[in-house]
């Protein structure tokens, strides 16, 4: 019947694309920039990978150009914010809106393609799905243990300090968009890549703005962003299984079970900590007096 | 070098003209882009920008100016009143597609009756709708501190959700054939959001429409809670000092977005959309959160903003047909311009001076 | 003595829009000495460390660092340099531990476990003892200064800078550093003292260079003076002495029982059982080192924050559970310390800020409308009778300078007819004429027969003020005392004396 090793590869291959988002975007907010435009941010990777990995042939040339992609367009974000100190709320709301409709403008030719077929890795597992994994100790170690990421968190929790103290507040940030725009480029081309297989618009369905809940869901921490990748990984096959099981509930309603589980996730974790590991710098707009 | 120097006033020259300098900078761009895409440039711009208004099918472009306007300014209104105190709402296009459902589901529970009374109950279930939709977020926010961006935004998908089943499930037409989507309101007069003066394009969303862009006038500049709504958005301890209660500004802010957004879903439920379907919301939610920065957050500006909005949407149509434009040119018009809009803002409230060397 | 100077600034200038912040400043600090900069706010003495911290660039003028030209561009260069900072307002991150803090003020800090002995061995030293691995937010405020003077100190600085750094120590705590900075400078370490108390300056420094509109006004010996001369030298012009004249304590008009409050933010402090009577025309004055629980007492009574049923009342009306806008109407008002965002929207014009707290009280907006006339005529009434320095009402809150925005905060307060007022730093960061008259004000509004609450980390300014003293330390309230005959070392001891601090190996 269900076989539990087949449920964890599909779980695991839910929760990749989330995982990559919400990682990179871990490192934007420990920044202390909140960029909502992941969304933007991953369906023009979703594009841009499909694209090149469809005129390749390579789809691991469409990673990387998925990366690219993610890290170019969320430098509009990043020279808005950083350099013209404009609003990131409202920048980032720019940026999801400008990825779907750039991505809606450019995707037409690619409607209807399908994807070239990829080798696996180890144990039937995609080569992406390993290096989400290996991310998460990296980005741990980056934040906890190197001498720039102990800067990025200074930078984060108290940009006046840090500023006083001589870093680089804008450089930092500007590279943490910037990686995270790549990240989320990388986790939009999983699903049109390895997932979907093909391009369609708005593919992405909400998955950056589950990336966004996701990071506060785990608290600021990699191994968090693990956590809840495969809690909403577990809930979107669950959703899955339920509706090819053909049980007696609509279609449509078993379908938002993974925004319900976002907002209840959002909850819970608020209400025991009531935002209080948030970076202490958070989406506040940095100028120098001086 | 250059330097950025805060002001601490924002010219009110520059209030004006940076929404007017993020249209032209928008139209350049666009025409960079489509000469790039093998398109004739000007050609394009025109057919966007001019054509609605003065080209030769003009006699039906206009009247849709209003009918495509009035949702989004009705909406941006309720959105630039939550912004303006750093409630950020960003799921009007949920609560659009919920007040268009409890909208039409009175409609629809009434047919065949007529009655002078029920098109009034359909207003009120749909401000009520949109009023409920909006205020989830906010009790989240206010119980359990959960931030009402991603909540509001999740909410939109939750809805779009809802629409579905109640056009394949609940509200299918029983005489429609199978086929998705309720009944059609514009053929039960006593439901039907008709044009009220033929050939304007007015109807009932747009006397709202008019209705708010008023009332949120006087509220945000002649109301003292406008001016608390002003004071938390920028200076949250100073508005608790005034007396502001913040959970009570983020029900106030949500609920009244939310009712807005209700409201303009039920109008075009009733109306120009005529049914609820699978693909009832069509981003209008999302759209006006543009209108409203394009308008700086003033009524009198989204009011601007808003036909301009309509006028790309209308543009795009129109360069679809004789141009073989694709729709989405819109969209990216649409964030390119906010994106510009943000950027020049920088002109107003900080000055630029070369650095000495 | 230049010959033994380990600083030395020339000609240095600083232009900021509108003002002159450093003009032409001349000085040197000699080898081994502790160096006051003496001046008021708003004098250029942040400008000054900003620039020889390399925060700042001069427009014109040079700098020598032993004998070298020394022209950072960056505090990285400043730190190589040989220059060591502290900041006033601490440059610490919160959420992270004292070693974190402390690596991330270092340009080549080393591992993690030789940083910790590094810390452990300067911690022994200088009497300075620090846990590397608690968060800054769990630490009070003098370990807070601990944790940057050994950030400064594990750079080996050759001149170090700490910048007003007893403002958040009791009086005890402050000798304790003292003895500290003594050491230092017996080992050879220059140290430019940033502050404006003039008694510590006469007991503990070497030397005094006073400026004074961004000017260096003096150059002294600072025993060689009195505190009053300084002060002279300091401000231009002979101190104003204040009228206490005509008051005469009435019945009670706010009663505080029992009021406990949990800390606003995480490094905020809770408020432990706290009673006081506040009688007519009297000013009580209540003292405290930064963070031990001030802003939660002006929350509490301004209606920010409620509490529990019966703790607060005032005329005998319970106020305890009502906002801040029915304590207004009550008669209940407040002045909180931050001027800029709390007492006032920064973008907000004056008659916008009028609005935010006298509407209710001044009938400014019935019904919610405003009525934009009176509104006006009472902030211009505001503006003349405070004697705010602004080009008109419609001005916004932030283009005022410190002292006349404060005048103002003040002036909207005592203008609406207060029974009770409370104010919290009345004359923080304000200059000494703008502070005589906001504290001769707050003395008329008790004399007309007000109750004025002064919470304030300015013990001169509250025995100047009070009546009766009250000390408010780790959130609990003492007993009052008469302000007559009440000395400095008393009050220090009431605010918590050395906070359990050990002098350690002092002059070792």
């Amino acid at each position: 019947m269900i076989d539990p090793v087949s449920v964890f590869l599909m779980l695991l291959s839910a929760a990749t694309p989330l995982l990559f988002a919400a990682l990179g975007e871990l490192i934007v907010e420990r920044s202390g920039v909140l960029n909502l435009g992941v969304e933007g941010m991953m369906i023009t990777g979703a594009l841009a990978g499909f694209a090149a990995a469809d005129a390749t042939g390579n789809p691991l040339i469409g990673f990387a150009v998925a990366a690219i992609a993610g890290c170019a367009i969320s430098m509009i974000f990043g020279v808005l914010t950083q350099f013209l100190l404009a609003n990131q709320v409202a920048t980032g709301l720019a940026l999801a809106l400008f990825g779907l409709g750039l991505t809606a403008l450019f995707g037409k030719p690619y409607e209807g393609v399908k994807a070239p077929s990829m080798a696996l890795g180890p144990l039937r597992i995609h080569w992406i799905v390993w290096l989400g994994l290996a991310m998460v100790p990296l980005i741990w170690w980056f934040l906890q243990r190197s001498r720039a990421g102990l800067i990025l968190r200074g930078i984060g929790e108290n940009h006046h300090a840090a500023h006083a103290l001589g870093h680089k507040v804008h450089l930092y940030r500007l590279a943490a968009i910037g990686f995270g725009g790549a990240m989320a480029g990388i986790g939009g081309a999983y699903i049109s890549i390895a997932t979907v297989l093909q391009w369609t618009e708005g593919m992405t369905a909400g998955a950056g703005w589950i990336a966004l809940a996701l990071v506060v869901f785990s608290g600021w921490r990699a191994f968090g962003v693990l956590a809840g990748a495969w809690l909403f990984g577990g809930v979107t096959v669950l959703q899955l299984r339920l509706q090819a099981a053909g049980i007696a509930v609509p279609v449509q309603l078993l379908a938002m079970a993974p925004y319900l589980a976002t907002i209840i996730a959002l909850v819970v974790i608020s209400a025991r900590r009531k935002g209080s590991a948030a970076p202490g710098s958070l989406g506040k707009i940095f100028h120098a007096t001086s | 070098m250059w330097r950025l120097e805060p002001r601490s006033d924002a010219p009110l020259i520059w209030q004006f003209a940076t929404p007017v300098l993020a249209v032209l900078a928008t139209m350049l761009t666009g025409a960079v882009l489509f000469g790039l895409m093998g398109y004739d440039p000007f050609g394009a711009i025109r057919t966007i920008f001019w054509d609605p208004l003065f080209g030769a099918s003009a006699g039906y472009s206009r009247p849709q100016l209003l009918v495509k306007a009035g949702p989004l300014i009705l909406i941006a209104c309720g959105l630039a009143v939550g912004f303006r105190a750093g409630i950020w709402n960003i799921g009007a296009e949920g609560q659009f597609i919920i007040g268009g459902i409890t909208g039409a589901a009175v409609g629809l529970a009434a047919y065949p009756a007529e009655g002078w009374w029920i098109f009034p109950a359909m207003i009120v279930a749909g401000a009520a709708g949109g009023w409920a939709w909006g205020m989830i977020p906010a009790l989240l926010r206010n119980w359990f501190g959960a931030s009402e961006i991603l909540v509001s935004l999740m909410l939109v998908y939750v809805a779009e959700k809802i629409a579905a089943w109640m056009a394949f499930g609940p509200m299918r037409n029983p005489e429609g054939f199978g086929m998705p989507g309720s009944r059609n309101l514009t053929q039960y007069p006593s439901a039907a959001n008709p044009e009220l003066i033929a050939g304007t394009g007015i109807h009932w969303g747009t006397i709202a429409a008019l209705i708010a862009v008023v009332a949120v006038w006087v509220l945000i500049s002649r109301h003292l809670r406008g001016l608390q709504i002003r004071a938390a958005g920028e200076a949250p301890r100073a508005a608790r000092f005034g007396g502001v209660k913040p959970s009570a500004l983020v029900a106030f802010c949500l609920g009244l977005s939310g009712a807005l957004a209700g409201l303009a879903g039920l109008f075009e439920a009733a109306g120009p959309a005529g049914q609820i379907t699978d693909g009832f919301g069509v981003g209008y939610g999302f759209t006006a959160i543009i209108v409203a920065f394009l308008g700086r957050l003033h009524p009198v500006g989204i009011v601007l903003g808003g036909l301009l909005m309509a006028l790309t949407y209308i543009g795009g149509d129109i360069a679809q047909m004789m141009m073989q434009l694709p729709s989405a040119t819109v969209q990216v018009f649409q964030g390119m311009m906010l994106f510009y809009l943000l950027g020049f803002d920088l002109l107003t409230r900080y000055r630029i001076r070369r650095r000495p060397a | 003595m230049s010959e033994n100077a380990i600083f030395r600034a020339e000609g240095l200038s600083k232009t900021y829009p509108g003002v002159k912040a450093n003009d032409n400043i001349t000085f040197s600090v000699t080898e081994g000495c502790i160096h006051a900069l003496l001046g008021e706010n708003g004098a250029g003495k942040s400008t000054l460390v900003k620039t020889i911290y390399g925060l700042v660039r001069p427009d014109e003028g040079r700098m020598w660092l032993g004998g070298q030209a020394f022209a950072p561009a960056d505090p990285h260069a400043a730190r190589a340099a040989g220059v060591g900072l502290v900041f006033q307002h601490f440059s610490l991150f919160d959420a992270m531990s004292v070693a974190e803090n402390i690596a991330l003020g270092l340009d080549n800090p080393p591992p993690r476990r030789e940083l910790a002995e590094r810390i452990a061995t300067i911690s022994r030293d200088y009497g300075l003892p620090l846990n590397p691995n608690r968060l800054i937010a769990d630490l009070s405020a003098g370990e807070r200064q601990r944790v940057e003077i050994i950030r400064a100190l594990l750079g080996h600085p050759r001149l170090l800078i700490m910048d007003e750094p007893t403002s958040v120590l009791t009086p005890q705590e402050a000798e304790i550093l003292f003895a500290t900075l003594r050491q230092l400078a017996g080992a050879g370490t220059s140290i430019l003292y940033i502050s404006h108390k003039l008694d510590e300056i006469r007991t503990h420094c070497d030397r005094a260079t006073i400026l004074r509109g961004g000017r260096v006004v003096d150059s002294c010996n600072p025993r060689d003076h009195t505190a009053r001369e300084l002060a002279a030298m300091m401000v231009g012009g002979e101190m104003r002495d204040i009228d206490r004249s005509g008051r005469r304590p009435g019945e009670v008009l706010l009663q505080v029982r029992d009021l406990s409050l949990a800390p606003l933010s995480i490094d905020g402090t809770s408020l432990k059982s706290l009673s006081l009577d506040l009688r007519a025309g009297e000013v009580l004055a209540i003292g405290g080192v930064a963070g031990n629980g001030q802003e939660e007492l002006l929350s509490a009574l301004s209606g920010e924050i409620t509490s529990a049923p019966g703790t607060i009342a005032l005329e005998g009306q319970d106020m305890s559970r009502l906002g801040p806008v029915a304590r207004r109407r009550a008669g209940l008002l407040a002045a909180p310390e931050d001027r800029l965002g709390h007492a006032a929207v920064p973008g907000f014009s004056l008659v916008e800020n009028a609005l935010l707290t006298a509407a209710p009280r001044q009938d400014l907006a019935p019904g919610g409308m405003i009525r934009r006339a009176a509104a006006r005529s009472f902030t211009e009434r505001v503006i003349a009778e405070f004697d705010v320095r602004t080009p008109g009402p419609d001005t916004a809150a932030s283009a005022l300078s410190g002292g006349n925005l404060q005048k103002f905060v003040i002036g909207r307060e005592v203008l609406q007819d207060p029974h009770v007022l409370v104010v919290n730093q009345p004359t923080w960061g304000v200059d000494a004429g703008a502070a005589a008259a906001i504290r001769q004000a707050l003395l008329n509004l008790a004399a007309g027969g007000a109750g004025v609450i002064v919470i304030s980390q300015d013990l001169e300014e509250l025995l100047e003020l009070g009546d009766r003293f009250c000390a408010l330390n780790e959130g609990r309230l003492s007993d009052p005392r008469p302000t007559d005959g009440l000395s400095l070392d008393e009050i220090g001891l009431m605010l918590g004396g050395a906070h359990g601090m050990e002098a350690a190996h002092v002059a070792a």
